[in-house]
């Protein structure tokens, strides 16, 4: 199959690979996906607790190179933004983005999932769920 | 690293044509360019000529009589007349026959498609090593049980089937034994007889011959074995196989059959060095294992599983450089990790960080050790990115692990 520039470049040069410091409160976690499907995301946020808004992201993703790239582009999509906006991020943005082929949906599904995944994470730890 | 050109480490999806075969062929596609059943003429004469010493070839490199090699359009063909057409024939005897979960998927579809015509058919397991397991193949046979299919040499893992030892069970309960041989036939000595295969499926193109050719074997004496054709026409192949032969192809096929009768003993001790290279340079990395007996398999294949990698992404790392294939579910249609691979067991997890290499008559030891830096830098590089391998790293047990399966 062949991978559209953009899935390439963000394979190739993945933004914001790591590890946040969990045990902080105002960071995040999303892991979602499992290994039995061949993919799993964590993706994770540290939010700027007086504003609201996301001044950092960081993901690592065990998976193939649409879902790298769904994630990787995820991370810099939610830097600056305030969780309310980030909720909203939708997956079919993200196939636009990457030009995603229909069989590699689920990975856009699996970032929108991590993203929310990583808010609640969030909005939990500071008792806003 | 020096930049070379793209490295092909995936000669069981299929290999080159080797240049005498294509030298071989280019006559019959021009000058010689006659039909191999027009009787009339000197055209049909040298085409007819020319198939019968194809199949002299083609019947010396696996020891049988000419007259029991049919050609057909490659394996796939051969294994759905081997199957159908022994279902049909001997629908008399019985309608049930016994196969492999591992089995390719000509097989098991043709054995799908037995099952809607009101066969029935027991899929074996296999052992962790790939291996079927001899008291069970005995204990499934029944008295209305035609055939037993079981293929020489697997696709994915190279795994050699103890074919002998089926082959006693097979006669001494007088049940057909089929064998798709395809990745065996002109790598490792494949002696249908010796062993008591009545059909085989081989094919061409896995044997550097060309792609659109095969043959099936079907013993004629003791026991004299007829297959219903899937094909109906002109009658050719002795009737099970109509269709204008495809003397270019067929033609190939003899020479890759010659050269392989000629060439492989070296050419498997070469290659089997390469592989245990290979293999022996990847495994240095931790948490990596060979999936498949390895002592009983094919000198030129090895198939690893690279763990908390999945196999696609990794491709991604080197596939400018390096053509190889990978039972993750992201390279198939169907979503599906390998179905060999699960069949032995293997976790789905593993299934996805599987890589296939298949080495070929063309494949060099620069290759090899190019293959070795590039495959660890990427496998290095995945698990960089990878949060089980941080997970697995920091000691969290991946087992009990909660995940949200999607």
């Amino acid at each position: 199959m062949a991978y559209s520039e953009k899935v390439l470049d963000h394979f190739s040069n993945p933004r914001n690979v790591g590890t946040l410091d969990k045990s902080k409160k105002n960071v995040g976690t999303g892991l979602v996906g499992a290994p039995e499907c061949g993919d799993v995301m964590r993706l994770q946020i540290e939010v700027d607790e007086e504003t609201g808004i996301i001044k950092d992201a960081k993901f690592k993703t065990f998976g193939c190179g649409s879902a790298i790239a769904s994630s990787s582009l995820a991370t810099e999509w939610l830097k600056g933004k305030p969780i309310e906006e980030a909720l909203e991020i939708d997956n079919m943005a993200i196939v636009e983005e990457l030009e995603l082929p229909p069989v590699k949906i689920h990975c856009s599904v699996l970032a929108e999932d991590a993203i929310k995944a990583a808010i609640e994470d969030y909005k939990k730890k500071n008792g806003q769920a | 690293m020096e930049k070379k050109k793209l490295i092909y480490l995936d000669n069981n999806a299929t290999t080159p044509c080797d240049p005498r075969v294509v030298e071989a062929m280019l006559p019959y596609f021009t000058e010689k360019f006659g039909n191999a059943a027009s009787r009339s003429h000197e055209f049909g004469w040298v085409a007819e000529e020319a198939v019968d010493y194809a199949r002299e070839q083609v019947a010396a490199l696996i020891e049988v009589d000419a007259r029991e090699v049919i050609f057909t359009s490659g394996a796939t063909e051969s294994d759905n007349l081997a199957l159908k057409g022994a279902f049909e024939m001997y629908a008399r005897k019985g309608k049930h026959l016994i196969t492999v979960k591992t089995e390719h998927k000509a097989v098991l579809d043709s054995c799908r498609r037995i099952e809607k015509m009101g066969g029935e058919v027991t899929y074996l397991d296999v052992d962790a090593r790939g291996m079927i397991d001899l008291e069970a193949l005995e204990a499934a046979i029944r008295p209305d049980t035609i055939m037993v299919a079981v293929m020489w040499a697997n696709n994915e893992t190279g795994v050699i089937q103890p074919m002998k030892e089926i082959g006693e069970i097979c006669a001494r309960h007088g049940v057909l034994f089929f064998s798709d041989a395809t990745q065996a036939v002109g790598k490792i000595p494949v002696k249908p007889k010796e062993v008591g295969v009545h059909l085989m499926a081989m094919s061409a193109h896995k044997m550097y011959g060309p792609k659109g050719v095969g043959a099936l074997f079907v013993n004629r004496k003791a026991p004299r074995v007829k297959v219903t054709a899937q094909m109906d026409g002109g009658g050719h192949e002795r009737g099970m196989r109509s269709g204008t032969l495809n003397v270019p192809g067929i033609v190939g096929f003899g020479q890759a059959a010659e050269i392989a009768r000629k060439e492989m003993a070296e050419e498997a001790q070469r290659l089997s060095r390469l592989r245990d290279r290979l293999e022996q340079g990847l495994l240095k990395l931790e948490e990596t294992y060979v999936n498949g007996n390895p002592d009983s398999r094919m000198p030129h294949v090895t198939n690893i599983s690279f763990k908390h990698v999945e196999g696609e992404g990794l491709m991604m790392t080197f596939n400018k450089e390096i053509a190889v294939s990978s039972g993750s579910a992201c390279t198939s249609a169907s979503l599906e990790p390998s179905y060999v691979l699960i069949a032995m067991g293997l976790g789905d997890d593993l299934a996805h960080s599987s890589i296939r290499f298949s080495l070929g008559r063309f494949t060099t030891e620069e290759e090899v050790d190019y293959a070795i830096e590039a495959v660890s830098k990427g496998v290095n590089h995945m698990r960089e990115l990878s949060p089980i391998w941080e997970m697995y790293k920091e000691g969290i047990n991946l087992e009990e692990v909660e995940w949200s399966e999607h």
